[in-house]
């Protein structure tokens, strides 16, 4: 199997994923599978290869710094599921930004 | 009496500039059949009564944003979520008059071959609905197929556009890679999206994508399109065609679609093309893999911002942290998390250069090898999809089976290459698509190529069942 | 005292640019303004939104890095720096990772053994975080429960990161280094650098090791660094502890502490080991920068003299302290250009001259230069009431230097003050808006002097004493 129980725990908790026990067995197991088809790819020696990160070509796509009209404050907030004194609200962070 | 089954948007066109019918008639004769049909076919997530706009209708896959109607991507996590901005190209819809039906059903953002990984209820293929319409956009080309809209615009990734078009028997086209904005568009793999019109005609198709096409301030990556020539020609004549083996004859083909390409092929020839078989040796073989690494990798990011904050679905958690990941868990599908957690393995410590790092050089193997055929060839011809339209649920518990819908798509999609599909037959009664692929900027010539191929053909796009 | 230790620290700093709009999205930059009054769609992270980088931000950071002696990429990409704050509006940062604009640079700090050349790995260009405020709970500042309010107007600002090698020894190299490079970038124009104000901000790393070994040992990470007070005491206070932690026979843990502003202390990071796993993507919404020759030929044509080549250059004629004060309080330039006893005019423009708070940029250089050659002679007073009067346009010191005058500015002095008090009806009238009846006081101070009196100066001071 190409993938652990704890390296699909690992990597749920850098996706904010939090797994039923369920789902972990179930992920394990279908993930596993997938990593051993896509690892088909090691399969080619490209050392001399550049990678391709992008279809285009383009380079140099920039805009003046002139400002345009942010939102109105009413929109900016309207889709919040929680707000309070016009910012948006959540419980307590763990860890101070 | 309007016939929306028959009816192309050209015809609309006409209908509306020889004042035969009004745009609120026409607007009337599709909520009519959407009455009739989609409660069957569920086609749309949500209808718009009133939209602005004097020209042909259209229908918009719900990953389009649109101002002021929710938008969902197919998705729990986005539920009630109504963009305070158009994208671009609905905006581009709304100044040339097309005026919004409403917004199509698609796999959660747009992962999938069958919209049955939509959050709120797969749809249902108007030539049988026990069987998928194809995916992810496949509420519209269904939609489309059954009369429900003149045209739509859909999305296409690894095939979102031109599989579905298959299924349904319509023509679908994935254009170059930033020809169309994705401004406004709710992202699953940057480097992949791309927006394109699917309808019952390549005329048509010419048509909405001179209306969505042209280099946006908004995209980095979009660049100039040459004008769009709406096609006339009914030959071939001159153009040089390669048939990639692999493509044609990879595992999994079913023979009726082999049978309905090569009968195409066939055509091609006495219309005056050059048809010669080549070869894309290493695309085809490991355009899967490089995809589901690199798709899912650009999706684990794009889908980082879905965390309860400032739009969509919340759950209640007691912390911050806690609340984000029951939020992520509750409000996302069981295919996002797949690929979520598929790509931030394949970017995590460790892995990169073997998974990311690796795919990255095998685009570039695709993407040579491409070039190189099209120093050779216009045009390669393949079929769209192995197969038909299968039956609902066929795929469902096994995630590698449904990956399998797109590996004809791919290759020229990891490319950045253009690509239309058109319904080139029947096979067991249901429709099989073909796909023209070309270099960067040809869709003038797939255009023209198509459309001879089109009358050629002479598919007729009304569902049996309906006609 | 670190006696047989010697400290090793890299510094790792944030300079706010002060362009008008921020980095991907034209949102004017929000200091100051309503709490996200400042926002759109792109900085608040909505689904569909793309970046468009600002092109005044990538020219001054080309700048920059030019005056750090930094190399200018001929090719640089932006990263996408994943990590789970709410804060963040997409769930990850765009940055730069493996190719940033500017790397392996220089920057001279004179010191009094020698120059001190410390090492700039890289200045890369980033976008900042929304701001949070914690409030409710236990300590909180507002009562109820505690929870989480964000602004995202800081969210999106331009960022420069500039790491430095570890080639500071003392907590004072450190801060003289911070005032050297906070001079440059105000002279360079790019921005306030007010650390106070979280405009610059800097992370520490500290490590310590016996005198005469070049290991380098563990480290601890000192973040949010807002003032060069603390910074010089922030790294003195882990100096010794961590010399005190290797004395006793124990290890140095890695750490990293937050600098709290509100108590003046540092306090450990609570972090999952998760969220130090950026899983960088190279941004597919983003196309490379390749920086034309022509332009970095430009900006480097527009350098002005670096900091510490002025200081080693202005250091025969004063000493490295004076010298040092001058240039990083932006005041050597009006030093070089007023004549006289180098000593004397530097003490003037670092002191009196600060003290009357006169912009230094808007002073004639040759009227202080006669202010200065005779402040001995001349009353204090009447040198004081010169420097307050130094910055006006047409300011000249003779005025100030007439035997008469200055007898009078002496004697006047009182006697204005009297006069004033005699009236105390017409001086309200006058501050009501009577502006006419000014001619009336100096009327009554002639009086009291029998037209001695220069009635330039006795109108001078009245106007002080009145406005
Ligand atoms: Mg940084
Ligand atoms: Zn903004």
């Amino acid at each position: 199997m190409a993938i652990t129980r704890e390296q699909v725990l690992h990597v749920a908790a850098l996706a904010r994923l939090e797994l039923s026990d369920e789902e972990v067995d179930r992920f394990t197991e279908q993930l596993g599978a997938i990593l051993d088809a896509v690892s088909k790819v090691s399969e080619l020696d490209l050392s001399d290869v550049e990678p391709l990160s992008h279809p285009l070509d383009l380079v140099n796509v920039w805009a003046e710094d002139v400002s345009r009209p942010s939102l109105p404050l009413a929109a900016a907030l309207a889709n919040a599921p929680e707000s309070e004194d016009d910012h948006f609200r959540v419980p307590p962070t763990g860890t101070a930004a | 009496m309007i016939d929306t089954l028959r009816l192309t948007a050209e015809d609309a066109m006409g209908l509306l500039e020889r004042g035969e019918v009004s745009a609120a008639e026409l607007r009337g004769a599709y909520f009519d059949a959407i009455r009739e049909r989609d409660g069957e076919l569920h086609c749309y997530l949500r209808l718009v009564e009133d939209a602005p706009g004097e020209g042909v209708p259209i229908a918009l896959k719900d990953i389009i944003g649109t101002e002021g109607v929710e938008t969902t991507a197919g998705s729990k996590i986005l539920a009630g979520y109504v963009p305070v901005y158009d994208s671009t190209v609905a905006a581009r819809c709304k100044a040339a008059g097309l005026s919004l039906l409403g917004k199509t059903n698609t796999d959660e953002f747009a992962m999938g071959s069958s919209t049955e990984n939509s959050a709120f209820g797969p749809s249902h293929n108007p030539w049988d609905p026990t069987r998928v319409p194809g995916g992810s956009g496949g509420g519209s080309a269904a939609a489309v197929a059954a009369g429900l809209a003149p045209w739509a615009l859909g999305s296409d990734t690894g095939g979102s556009i031109k599989q579905p078009a298959s299924l349904c028997g319509i023509v679908g086209l994935r254009p170059t890679y930033g020809t169309v904005s994705r401004y406004g568009i709710v992202a699953f793999a940057s480097s992949l999206d791309q927006v394109g019109p699917t309808t019952k005609t390549v005329r048509d198709c010419a048509l909405l994508y001179r209306v969505i096409a042209g280099r946006d301030p908004c995209d980095s990556t979009t660049v100039e399109v040459p004008p769009v020539e709406l096609p006339e020609a009914e030959d071939l004549a001159g153009l040089r065609i390669g048939i990639p083996r692999e493509l044609n004859e990879a595992e999994g083909i079913e023979p009726g679609v082999a049978a309905a390409v090569r009968h195409a092929i066939d055509l091609a020839q006495s219309l005056g093309a050059e048809v010669e078989e080549c070869s894309l040796p290493r695309s085809v073989e490991y355009g899967l893999a490089c995809y589901y690494i690199i798709a899912p990798a650009e999706a684990s990011s794009n889908l980082a911002r879905y965390d309860g904050v400032r739009y969509g679905f919340r759950a209640e958690g007691a912390g911050f942290e806690e609340q984000v990941e029951l939020t992520r868990d509750e409000g996302f599908g069981d295919e996002p998390k797949r690929r979520i957690m598929l790509g931030a393995y394949a970017l995590s410590a460790g892995y990169y250069e073997a998974y990311y790092g690796q795919a990255q050089k095998v685009r570039r193997v695709i993407a040579d090898e491409h070039a190189a055929l099209f120093e050779r060839y216009d045009l390669l011809l393949s079929p769209t999809s192995p197969t038909v339209a299968f039956e609902l649920g066929e795929k469902t518990a096994n995630p590698l089976a449904m990956y399998l819908s797109d590996v004809l798509t791919i290759p020229a999609n990891m490319a950045g290459l253009p690509g239309l599909s058109i319904p080139c037959g029947l096979s067991e009664g249901l429709p099989v698509g073909l796909q023209l692929v070309g270099p960067q900027l040809s869709e003038n010539l797939l255009f023209r190529a198509g459309h001879a191929l089109e009358r050629a053909i002479g598919f007729d796009y009304v569902p049996e069942r309906l006609r | 005292m670190t006696g047989s230790w010697e400290p090793v620290i890299g510094l790792e700093i944030h300079v706010q640019l002060k362009t008008r709009t921020k980095m991907f999205c034209r949102c004017e930059s929000g200091f100051g303004a309503g709490a996200n009054t400042h926002t759109c769609p792109i900085c608040l992270g909505h689904p569909g939104s793309l970046p468009v980088p600002n092109a005044k931000a990538v020219e001054w950071t080309i700048k920059l890095g030019l005056a750090l002696g930094c190399e200018i990429a001929d090719h640089a990409i932006f990263h996408r720096k994943h990590y789970p704050y709410p804060d963040l509006a997409k769930g990850y940062q765009i940055s730069q990772y493996d190719v940033p604009l500017c790397a392996n640079g220089r920057f001279v700090v004179p010191g009094s053994d020698g120059d001190n050349e410390i090492g700039i790995v890289r200045a890369h260009l980033e976008e900042d975080a929304a701001k949070s405020v914690h409030v409710g709970g236990a300590g909180g500042r507002i009562g109820g429960a505690a929870h989480t309010l964000i602004d995202y107007n800081r969210g999106g600002t331009p960022l420069v990161e500039i790491v430095t090698q570890p080639d500071l020894h003392s907590a004072d190299d450190a801060k003289r280094f911070l005032q050297l490079l906070r001079q440059t970038v105000v002279e360079l124009g790019i921005s306030d650098a007010e650390m106070e104000k979280g405009v610059l901000r800097a992370d520490a790393n500290v490590s310590v090791r016996p005198r005469g070994s070049d290991e380098l040992r563990t480290r601890t990470e000192l973040k949010n660094m807002n003032s060069f007070s603390f910074i010089a005491r922030g790294i003195d206070a882990e100096i010794a502890r961590q010399i005190a932690v290797w004395e006793s026979g124990a290890e140095v843990v890695q750490q990293t502490y937050d600098y709290d502003p509100d108590t003046d202390t540092l306090t450990p990071r609570r972090t999952k080991e998760e969220a130090e796993d950026y899983r960088y993507l190279p941004d597919p919404d983003l196309v490379p920068i390749e920086p034309p020759a022509e332009l970095v030929e430009r900006l480097r044509a527009e350098l002005p003299e670096a900091p510490g080549a002025r200081i080693r250059r202005l250091e025969p004629e004063l000493d490295l302290e004076l010298a040092e004060g001058l240039v990083t309080t932006g005041r050597d330039r009006l030093y070089e250009r007023t004549p006289g006893d180098r000593r004397a005019v530097a003490n003037v423009v670092m002191n009196q001259l600060a003290a009357a708070g006169v912009d230094p940029e808007v002073v004639d250089g040759e009227q202080l230069g006669k202010l200065v050659e005779a402040r001995e002679r001349i009353p204090r007073a009447a040198f004081v009431e010169a420097l307050a009067h130094a910055g006006e346009p047409g300011f000249e010191a003779e005025r100030y230097l007439g035997e008469a005058s200055v007898a009078d500015v002496d004697e006047l002095g009182p006697l204005v003050a009297e006069v004033l008090a005699a009236h105390p009806d017409e001086v309200a009238a006058y501050r009501g808006g009577k502006q006419g009846l000014l001619g009336f006081f100096v009327g009554q101070v002639m009086q009291r002097t029998e037209g001695k009196a220069d009635a330039k100066i006795v109108n001078e001071l009245l106007r002080n004493a009145l406005g």
